[in-house]
């Protein structure tokens, strides 16, 4: 057995395609057994179940998703409550949703007729990002089949009338975030709302909505079927359960897979991903949750935990837990000023710090990747950085300044010697790299 | 944020084919009566489907369709990245995920390929066939480096590979996406080391449960779906 979790544990049984991921085969597995007795519990019982789990949200924010669906209002009133799932799965090093949505659906369908009674909703819309075509399509054929069956839709077999839609959107990352997306889905340009109103008050068309991603939403079936226990018995205290974990970049075999959390990140990667390329000595640097969050050393790495307290502890996060691994043949001042150059692409354009600091911070970062900046630029970097922080409505301005932030934290001695290599080994040529200028 | 602007040279109009026609129904369906807005982002995916491209008259075209302000269907259609604002490649648009994760495993060399093959991004290629360009993460970041062509994912790609996957284009028989290499999805190199216990498959899951964990026994009666009396 490789890893921790075993296979009987697992909540995602087809993440690869090996099986069928049509409606028999997922019943086969265990998928739509038991929901009608779900749905004849009360939606209380059902957050206090979720609750209990202790299932913190899979979209990065790992805001507890029993109490999230609390906040929705008790009654239905003339504004009917709405569920959205974030499919829009986009941040660099993310690929887990793509294998639910592609391989197992109906985790994913079952669970969105669930959480949907538990806020007392009766339509949800699935966002799910445009490149994914053929997830779509993969998912619009399984929600078919769900229809065919009556397992939802109107006077389906579990008595709860429900409508589930599939929409997409266009290729913007800013619409991962809940409001940007609620303006997506409303036909607008992807720009992110301030809060309040909190979407649990006015969501889509102005009525309440809760937004999840879509791997909290598979694991709630699983969940009730199995038990809140059950599920609370992986990973530490406040990090229980099983998660996908998705590795990229310098190891011998990436991969997707799911583990309990709090699995040793070196124990995660040398099990399941055949090792560091060169071996675990050769690791430079682990970006451990996605991009926006800030990178750790092969020191810290070898001791960090993959779940929220023990990376936070680390000044990083667990984020979606994507592992981003770069070897000692990185050149992670470049590696960084891509991801710069990915958050000025991304950026909508609607707070100025944001607008204005990353094409800034990015065309600084290609600088310093070339070692032709200014020894003082780093801190006047820093400072700029530390101002775009906390200062937009949305968390793409921290996150375009994490990884820099997190670059100086620990490589800062890497810059200051391009620099100065850059200094004294050629002429000073002005422009002789200003391609990054625009 | 990305600057986008219409073509210079646009068509004289626009109209939308039977099939697509259909499409556009099934998706203003899909949303509440009034919010047909909701489905300009589908409707601009349709036009594209058809066209290769968005125009200006199709985006008139929307507009009308959907009762909305041209304008606010512009806006939708120069934010969002994917909708393509010029006439791109017969036969391929190569998309090429240049992000760190796919260049940490050697999208810079992918890149070259396509400057080295077709001439720089953002244009058509000599003969008209090929557009490419490099986009921002496209989430198959466990089988990097890889790239979108015409929608469909190729997968853990090499120059060799992805040469052969391009001339396959070019020559007007696209091959089937996926990993180049044989893997499985995002399993691992050389096969899955997960999930291998047969008792998964067996259908012994799906044997009925008595009673879900911490349920009463006798479960209470389903709150009533119609908003209380």
């Amino acid at each position: 057995m490789v890893g921790i979790l075993e296979d009987k544990d697992r909540i995602f049984t087809n993440i690869y395609g090996l099986q069928d991921w049509g409606l028999d085969g997922a019943k086969r597995r265990g998928c739509w057994n038991a929901t009608r007795d779900m749905l004849a519990q009360t939606p209380e019982w059902i957050c206090d179940q979720v609750k209990a789990s202790g299932l913190r949200g899979r979209g990065g924010a790992g805001f507890s998703t029993g109490l999230k669906w609390t906040f929705m209002p008790k009654q239905e009133s003339e504004r009917p409550h709405y569920l959205v799932v974030n499919a829009d799965e986009s941040e660099p090093g993310t690929c887990k949703d793509r294998e639910i949505l592609r391989n197992d659906p109906h985790l994913l369908i079952e669970g969105c007729l669930i959480a949907s009674y538990a806020i007392r909703a009766h339509t949800c819309y699935i966002y799910i990002r445009g490149e994914y075509v053929h997830e779509r399509e993969r998912l619009e054929a399984a929600i078919k089949q769900a229809y065919e069956a009556k397992l939802i839709g109107k006077g389906n077999i579990h008595g709860w009338d429900f409508d589930l839609f599939v929409t997409h959107g266009g290729g913007a990352y800013i619409c991962g975030d809940e409001t940007a997306l609620m303006e997506s889905l409303e036909g607008k340009k992807g720009q992110p709302r301030l809060k309040p109103p909190f979407p649990a008050g006015a969501g889509i068309y102005g009525c309440p909505t809760t937004i999840n991603n879509v791997e909290s939403i598979a694991n709630v079936g699983t969940i009730l079927r199995r038990g809140a226990s059950w599920f609370a018995g992986f990973g530490r205290p406040n990090n229980t359960g099983t998660k996908l974990m998705a590795i990229s970049g310098h190891v011998n075999a990436p991969c997707v897979v799911e583990e309990t959390m709090s699995i040793p990140l070196r124990q995660l990667i040398e099990d399941h991903c055949g090792g560091v390329r060169g071996g675990w000595g050769n690791l430079k640097a682990i970006i451990p949750g996605g991009s926006s969050v800030r990178m750790i050393p092969a020191h810290e790495a070898e001791t960090a935990l993959m779940d929220f307290d023990s990376l936070s502890a680390l000044k990083s996060g667990l984020g979606t837990a994507a592992v981003i691994v770069m070897d000692q043949s990185t050149d992670i001042v470049r590696a960084v000023a891509r991801l710069s150059y990915f958050y000025k692409h991304e950026s909508c354009g609607q707070c100025t710090p944001c607008r204005e600091g990353t094409g800034w911070m990015w065309r600084v970062m290609e600088r310093m990747a070339t070692g032709e900046a200014e020894m003082r630029e780093i801190d006047m970097l820093l400072e700029v950085a530390s101002q775009v922080e906390g200062h937009t409505i949305c968390g793409l301005g921290d996150a375009a300044a994490w990884p820099i932030q997190g670059l100086f934290r620990h490589f800062r001695h890497e810059v200051e010697e391009r620099i100065t290599n850059y200094r004294t080994g050629k002429p000073h040529v002005q422009g002789a790299s200003l391609q990054a200028a625009e | 944020m990305s600057v986008r602007r219409l073509a210079s040279q646009q068509p004289a109009n626009f109209a939308f084919s039977p099939d697509s026609l259909k499409a556009v129904k099934t998706w203003i369906a899909k949303f509440p009566d009034g919010r047909q807005q909701s489905a300009v982002i589908p409707l601009l995916w349709v036009v594209q489907k058809q066209e290769g491209w968005v125009s200006e008259p199709a985006l008139r075209v929307v507009a009308e369709t959907l009762n909305m302000p041209v304008i606010r269907v512009f806006e939708v259609a120069t934010f969002y990245t994917m909708f393509m604002l010029e006439p791109v490649g017969s036969h391929a648009l190569v998309q090429v995920c240049g992000t760190t994760p796919c260049m940490l495993r050697g999208a810079n060399d992918l890149k070259a390929l396509c400057q080295r093959k077709f001439g720089d991004r953002e244009h058509l290629s000599a003969d008209g066939k090929v557009y490419w360009q490099e986009v921002e993460c496209l989430g198959a970041c466990s089988n990097a480096p890889m790239v979108a062509i015409n929608d469909y994912y190729y997968e853990d790609l090499t120059p060799e590979s992805f040469e052969t996957i391009l001339d396959a284009f070019i020559a007007g028989k696209p091959p089937a996406p996926g990993s180049a290499i044989g893997r499985v999805a995002s399993s691992p190199l050389g096969g899955a080391t997960t999930l291998l216990d047969p008792t998964l498959y067996d259908g012994s899951a799906a044997k009925p449960i008595k009673l879900l964990p911490n349920a009463e026994p006798k479960a209470k009666p389903k709150a009533k779906k119609e908003p209380s009396e």
